[in-house]
């Protein structure tokens, strides 16, 4: 295939990643998106393979075959529980490969036109270096991502004196080294260079605690558009740096958003070391008690078919007790003795963005009935019973109430506005933020004790009598 | 006339590129953003693009093992990343 015919064929091939993209914007052209994403990339992989440097395919098949075949198993059976530590691994291995096709880019660089070896231009040697670079820390961050949220090491913020000026340390000897790289194409230096980054990926996740993954991994996201996208300006290829761009873009409006569902700037959660998951005990112990009124689910029950409107707030403890299915089966329930049900999702409910949306489709919640924060919170005012099942920190009113508030200017759904609050929870703990929820205390307010699927269980057995 | 260096022809596309990315990524429906991560997961791996020109041309053992990796790992992540957000979609669209 001729240079200009590939270039051709790779440009499609980045419209249909930019329509893949837009597919998304609503359920009903999603798969259609789909579709493009997948036509792109084989239109992307057929174009390499047609092209003339390429003269032996037994490795590449086969690469591709054993790839294929673990990513599709994996992707069948894994839990949309564990979606996010999913995501936290592919993220690594993007990395990983970035770090892996900048080797091979500086071993033998004449198989991409950018000079042999001793003579690769300088321009392309700082591409390399900041391509193998983010690759990197895109791999280690996504492995300390990964082990965090699969409970391998602690959800607590590991923190130790002199973190920072380590960090920062590091990062001056990184741009020192990519420097040198470019001037001297030395290999020990490229991987001087990798180490360093390496070191800097896990040192840079480390002291990020539980409760800010969503952040981490939306941000692991952005990182790994942007080492592709390094690795397209390494080999000049611009489907890699498109593709790449679009990636960043993404998974840095989503670090955005998540940081705003939060109330808290992106330099406060990479410095910081909040959200861990022993906070809570250490805050709790030497409050007075004051007095809260508990319920049975035979109360649950009776208030909610008595309501003419529902709204269910879930948030990450529904997931853990697996309760969505229990729940959604509640809500069919309560629909068809004539109640409106609605689901209220906080932008940070679930440990990734959009994660509680995936689960309650999952459990076959209608899409029309999930609705976001901005679009509900007005109607909480009218509404009979809010059922809060595994949130806290999210319905609390002191984030708008108490200026002290650890959680102080972080957008809440307004659960204390409803006619009655139904609290699911296993105790009077608070949540990760380590912050006593008000809304425990108010005369409207029933706590429910227990787990989370075990209640909603016992609610649909007093509902059915 | 003088040539324009590489780079800034990368670079034009690049900048562009991100500003389709952040006008379109806006328009995505939160309940999508699950999705939207791992289709853009799987759509970054087109790095594989580099490792099949490395691993179809390589001279050196050493060379081979890396672009062999990275075709595997980019792999994984493409059929992975495109499976799961299908999933994911199927579920979305499921008759009510």
């Amino acid at each position: 295939m001729s240079a200009n015919l590939s270039a051709l064929s790779y440009l499609i091939s980045s419209v249909c990643f930019i329509l893949a993209l837009q597919g998304l914007s609503s359920a009903k052209t999603s798969q259609r998106g789909l579709t493009f994403g997948i036509v792109g990339m084989l239109l992307a992989v057929g174009t390499t393979l047609a092209s003339p440097i390429v003269s032996s395919y037994g490795w590449i098949l086969s690469g591709l075959i054993v790839g294929g075949v673990i990513g599709t198993v994996i992707a069948k059976k894994i839990q949309m529980t564990a979606l996010p530590q999913l995501v936290a691994a592919f993220h690594s291995l993007v990395g990983l490969a970035a770090v892996c096709v900048a080797a091979a880019a500086l071993l033998e660089p004449y198989a991409f036109n950018i000079g042999n070896i001793g003579s690769i231009a300088v321009g392309s040697l700082v591409e390399m270096g900041l391509g193998v670079s983010i690759g990197a820390i895109t791999f280690t961050g996504s492995v300390v991502a990964f082990a965090k949220l699969q409970g391998l090491v602690s959800g607590n913020p590991l923190t130790f004196t002199g973190q920072h000026p380590l960090n920062a340390l590091l990062g001056i000897a990184l741009v020192v080294l990519i420097g040198l790289f470019a001037a001297s194409e030395s290999h020990t230096l490229f991987w001087a260079v990798t180490f360093v980054s390496l070191l800097l990926g896990f040192l840079l996740i480390l002291p990020i605690g539980g409760a800010d993954m969503p952040v981490v991994i939306s941000m692991l996201n952005s990182y790994s558009g942007w080492a592709a996208a390094g690795i397209g300006f390494t080999l000049g290829n611009s489907l890699l740096i498109i593709t790449g761009a679009l990636v960043g873009a993404s998974g840095a409006i989503l670090s955005y958003i998540m940081c705003k569902g939060m109330n808290r700037s992106i330099f406060n959660i990479i410095l910081g070391g909040f959200g861990g998951d022993q906070v809570a005990a250490s805050a709790g112990g030497g409050k007075e008690q004051r007095p809260y009124k508990a319920g049975s689910s035979e109360d649950a029950g009776f208030i909610m078919k008595n309501a003419k409107s529902v709204i269910i707030v879930p948030g990450y403890g529904m997931a853990v007790a697996q309760a969505q299915h229990a729940l959604r089966e509640m809500g069919d329930i309560l629909k068809s003795e004539g109640v409106q049900v609605r689901y209220a999702i906080h932008p940070v409910a679930g440990r990734m963005p959009g994660h509680m949306n995936v689960l309650l489709a999952e459990a076959n919640v209608p899409y029309d009935d999930v609705v976001e924060l901005e679009d509900i919170n007005r109607d909480f005012a009218q509404t009979d019973v809010a059922f809060v099942i595994g949130a806290n920190d999210v319905t609390n009113p002191s984030a708008k109430t108490d200026p002290k508030s650890p959680i102080y200017g972080m957008p809440i759904l307004d659960v204390d506005k409803a006619k009655t609050v139904l609290f699911v929870k296993r105790s009077m703990a608070p949540g990760y933020a380590g912050v006593d929820n008000d809304l425990f205390y108010q005369d409207h307010t029933l706590m429910l004790f227990g787990d989370a699927k075990k209640m909603c269980e016992e609610i649909i057995k007093t509902l059915e009598e | 006339m003088e040539m324009i260096s590489p780079f800034l022809l990368g670079l034009t596309v690049f900048v562009l590129a991100v500003f389709v990315g952040y006008y379109v990524v806006w328009k995505v429906t939160p309940a999508l953003h699950s999705p939207l991560m791992s289709v853009t997961n799987a759509i970054s791996s087109v790095i594989i693009v580099g490792a099949v020109l490395a691993a179809g041309s390589a001279q050196d053992t050493l060379t081979q093992v890396f672009a062999f990796g990275a075709v595997v790992m980019a792999s994984i992540n493409i059929f992975g990343g495109f499976v799961v957000t299908r999933r994911m979609l199927e579920m979305f669209n499921k008759k009510k």
